[in-house]
């Protein structure tokens, strides 16, 4: 277990550190490089650019560039927005709270009602639900998120009147139920893709472990279905569906950024889309490497967790 | 060279042979897309000439027309555009950039798959973990910072989507590549001393071309969906130029007023995508050599 | 003489896939008493694992395969229990080992509360009483310091004892009857050996009776007190293990003792070693007559490939043979089945 887990965070730590060269050279692609957002300020003269590019020692060879940059990202200074002057690492704090907590409802749901649809589509194979939920756990891909969104507003808020619009809180209430009735759309809309994903591979999953040996040992040991199913069968099967979480974390967070959008709600995408509204490109990308390392952490907790439910890896 | 068994003719039509176009005209929801697509091109791109007015033709009198009034079938924007005009351009915008970021994105995915696979050992390594690195970032992220970036234009826009999502086809050609490279043609290629371009592109890439088509098909349908992605957020196709995604941009303030707006482009959307991923599916099992014969 | 434990009447068994039926079992009827071992013999694809299954009904459920016949076990008509009645019966009345002990256990729960769970959806017993009882079970089947293996993962196991954890969880609820599937097939011989030894002994307390199904007369000739030899679905030939192995009347039962590798007991003679040339038919496209004919040396046109014959008694001992030329006097007796 620690050799597998020491492996894994080496292979974590490459990671983290061949994404930070592709962030560093998406900086650099900017024309004119970090010095972009000077050379938009009026009556700039090249002789100041140079001197400022000078002072950020841009002058310097672009590996030394490079690793200044990524000493500075270990130790926390991720720059300051250009916005209000605030270390871009309590930005990113700050509006972290929103996004986890509609990820969090998000990821439960497709958890749940991916496993739920793909067990019985698994089961009940070719039957006539089994159809319909591939059918439409294909035309859901299909959906762009942010339509969806839109189309849910239309009915469940103006037409129906039945949930607020967007907000993550009516100002003055706050209330926990109030909290809830304004997670409920962009959840289950942050829901939909990752229900689908979730449920095709739960059923390819299940459909895998129905074959398999043990569960004909657990049919023979006169156990009952349901204790088949659950202690044989699923549990088996959600196993690679642990890697699969932590490889959707990255379609999850960007789904969430428009998501945000549609239904401004105050998390990381709204940060996002506003400081490219504004150039904050310090935040844009503190964002950029911050999801990717969120998601190369995220993997890594996700192979901890296969290894924790899967003997074979724990002690293999 | 003849004294190698060419199976690179062989397989390249193999893959649209007999047995597999059979399958794949059985399979009813493929049928179904690939009927749906040819439809909604042959709209785009005539359509156009069937309408009364020009997408960039502005009526202020005829502002919000609800659809079927006006001889707008469909209605008109908040300038009095008509829509359908508007819809079958945008089309011809939106499904160019997405087809042409899929081929830009399967040749970079073929060819870092293809070299990762053949060459294996830290070539390999390498390779696939830059492929992980870059799958780490969600794809709109990335996007939408190169976006911010740089220059936006329909050009830009598909080369943006095509650096973002090669990924996949790499993984697909890398994982089928690997097996190839140990069969017996290409040892026997090698043999006789066949440079490493010429057992790669003449002995290995038609034995794969299988599982490229799927994923390449399946790209299509995504480059359409993010580029709609960032026309909605207001960094992809720039206004006057109407795509798919950008029709959708403004359309959340006249929600209530006029619901039309959204409706109809992320039908259109939702139409091609699903139609994309239908024949990707039927592809996938006709063209899965395990599941012929 | 005592009723039998198990009792199969006309048992056949039919598959259907993309619209087509093939029958792979074509009227099975045997008996078992407690305390005896009938070894089921026959190359692979012979159906002799499908009869095993069908009377564990663990084949797929009813569109894809029909059951027909009589299962009885204890006067219980097993083919027309629900599905609830018969989980009920596996475990306490059948129990079963399979062929593959690498792969019959779940990877992921522990060994111990593997044989537990097979007790526990059973019995009304306390989790202590479980537990002793599991590692009494473990004991039993030969695997050393039991309290500690008891929490092993199958993985942490080799193939030998892992057949032995799948013996015990048979074992548990202690069957009337046990069905064997080629439980040593996977195994190397030393182990073998063990394991089959391990059956007999848990036999010869319990009094249990034991279904053996396997392709290798050598292992026929360590464990069964009766044989049945089984060809494209039929039975081909039964009796007594020492009637069956000193005079095989049927030549598919010559050809398979000929391929026995190594064979000292029961008083036979040790052949060169023979193997039966081509292959079992495939079960949708069974010869006409009897279904072994175009393998037989001994078939004679216009009549083995014409009729099927009917399973016969050969004397009063109780062997029985499914073969035209079975009356005849034993003419091919210096016929060598062909090498």
């Amino acid at each position: 277990m620690i050799r597998f887990l020491l492996h894994r965070t080496l292979q974590g730590i490459v990671l983290i550190l061949i994404v930070s060269m592709i962030g560093f050279a998406v900086i650099n692609l900017a024309p004119g490089g970090p010095l972009s957002q000077y050379a938009l300020t009026p009556g700039i003269s090249q002789a100041d650019l140079e001197r400022i590019a000078h002072q950020m020692g841009l002058d310097r060879p672009l590996p030394i560039q490079y690793l200044d940059w990524l000493s500075k990202l270990i130790v926390g200074d991720w720059g300051s927005s250009y916005r209000d002057q605030s270390p871009v690492l309590s930005v990113i704090w700050r509006h972290m709270w929103a996004t986890l907590l509609l990820m969090g409802c998000a990821t439960v749901i497709s958890v749940v009602l991916g496993t739920l649809i793909g067990v019985l589509g698994a089961l009940r194979r070719y039957s006539l639900f089994d159809y319909v939920a591939t059918v439409g756990a294909m035309i859901a891909l299909s959906i762009p998120t942010f339509w969806f969104g839109l189309i849910a507003i239309f009915f469940f808020s103006l037409e129906l009147g039945w949930l607020p619009a967007g907000n993550m809180y009516t100002v003055g209430d706050q209330s926990l139920g109030d909290y809830a009735i304004h997670l409920i759309m962009p959840s289950a809309v942050l829901a939909l893709v990752n229900v689908a994903i979730w449920s095709r591979y739960m059923r390819a999953s299940t459909l895998d472990v129905m074959d398999q040996d043990y569960v004909r040992t657990a049919r023979a040991k006169g156990l009952p279905r349901w204790r088949i199913i659950s202690a044989h069968i699923v549990r088996n099967a959600l196993i690679p569906m642990i890697t699969l979480a932590g490889l959707q974390l990255p379609t999850i967070i960007g789904g969430a950024l428009v998501t945000e959008t549609v239904f401004t709600w105050p998390g990381l995408g709204r940060l996002f889309i506003d400081s490219l509204g504004y150039n904050d490109y310090p935040v844009i990308m503190g964002l950029l490497m911050f999801s990717a390392i969120l998601t190369v952490v995220g993997n890594f907790l996700a192979d901890v967790g296969v290894a924790l439910a899967d003997p074979r890896i724990r002690l293999g | 060279m003849t004294a190698i068994p060419d199976p690179a003719r062989r397989a390249v039509f193999a893959v649209f042979r007999g047995p597999r176009v059979r399958k794949f005209m059985r399979h009813r929801l493929a049928m179904l897309g690939l009927v749906t697509i040819v439809l909604l091109t042959l709209a785009c791109f005539a359509g156009p000439h069937f309408l009364p007015y020009d997408e960039l033709y502005i009526d202020l009198r005829a502002r919000f027309s609800p659809p079927l009034s006006g001889g707008h079938i469909l209605g008109t924007d908040p300038l009095g555009r008509d829509i359908a005009a508007r819809l079958f351009s945008a089309g011809q915008i939106s499904l160019t950039v997405g087809f042409t970021a899929m081929v830009l994105s399967t040749l970079i995915g073929t060819a870092i798959g293809i070299v990762a696979g053949y060459f294996g050992g830290w070539t390999r390594t390498g390779l696939m973990r830059m492929v992980d690195a870059f799958l780490s970032f969600p794809s709109v992220f990335l996007m939408l910072t190169l976006a911010a970036f740089l220059k936006p234009s329909p050009a830009m826009i598909t080369i943006i989507i095509a650096v973002t999502s090669w990924m996949e086809v790499a993984r697909i050609v890398e994982a089928e590549v690997r097996g190839q490279a140990a069969r017996d043609f290409t040892a026997a290629a090698r043999m006789i001393g066949a440079p490493h371009w010429w057992i790669m592109g003449r002995e290995i890439l038609p034995n794969v071309m299988g599982p490229i088509i799927v994923a390449a098909t399946l790209t299509v349908a995504r480059a359409i969906l993010l580029e709609a992605y960032i026309s909605f957020l207001g960094y992809g196709i720039q206004p006057p130029l109407p795509s798919w995604g950008n029709m959708l941009n403004n359309a959340q303030q006249y929600l209530d007023s006029a619901p039309w707006l959204a409706i109809v482009p992320g039908v259109a959307i939702t139409l091609a995508v699903t139609s994309f991923n239908f024949i990707g599916d039927g592809l996938r099992d006709a063209l899965d050599a395990r599941s012929v014969q | 003489m005592t009723d039998p434990v198990l009792s199969v009447r006309d048992l056949r068994v039919r598959f259907r896939s993309g619209g087509r039926e093939t029958q792979v079992v074509h009227g099975v009827d045997f008996d078992i008493r407690g305390g005896e071992t009938l070894a089921l013999v026959g190359e692979s694809g012979s159906g002799k694992s499908v009869t095993s299954f069908a009377l564990m009904r663990l084949l797929p459920e009813a569109p894809r395969c029909r059951i027909s016949g009589s299962v009885r076990i204890g006067g219980v008509e097993l083919l027309e229990l629900s599905e609830r009645r018969m989980a009920a019966i596996r475990g306490p009345r059948i129990a079963m080992i399979f062929q593959e002990p690498l792969t019959s256990l779940n990877p992921v729960h522990r060994v111990g509360d593997q044989i537990a769970e097979a007790i526990r959806f059973h019995r009304r017993m306390s989790r202590s009483a479980i537990r002793a009882r599991v590692i009494e079970l473990l004991s039993m089947v030969g695997i050393p310091d039991p309290a500690r293996r008891m929490h092993a993962y199958p993985g942490e196991m080799s193939g030998g004892m892992r057949q032995r954890v799948v013996i015990a969880m048979a074992l548990a609820l202690e069957p009337d009857l046990l069905i064997a599937d080629e439980p040593t097939t996977a195994l190397d011989v030393t182990v073998q050996a063990q394991i089959l030894e391990l059956l007999k002994d848990i036999q010869r307390r319990t009094n249990m009776a034991m279904l053996f199904i396997t392709h290798d007369f050598g292992v026929v000739a360590e464990i069964a007190d009766r044989v049945m030899v089984m060809y494209a679905g039929r039975i081909v030939e039964g009796g007594e293990l020492a009637e069956v192995l000193s005079s095989p009347r049927m030549p598919y039962t010559r050809g398979l003792l000929g391929s026995v590798p190594r064979f000292e007991d029961a008083g036979l003679r040790s052949g060169p070693l023979g193997t039966i040339e081509g292959f079992v038919p495939s079960p949708d496209a069974l010869p006409q007559g009897c279904a072994f004919h175009p393998r037989c040396p001994h078939a004679r046109p216009g009549l083995c490939d014409v009729d099927l014959p009917d399973l016969t008694a050969v004397d009063g001992t109780g062997h029985r043979v499914r073969c035209l030329r079975a009356s005849e006097p034993l003419a091919t007796e210096n016929t060598e089945v062909p090498a």
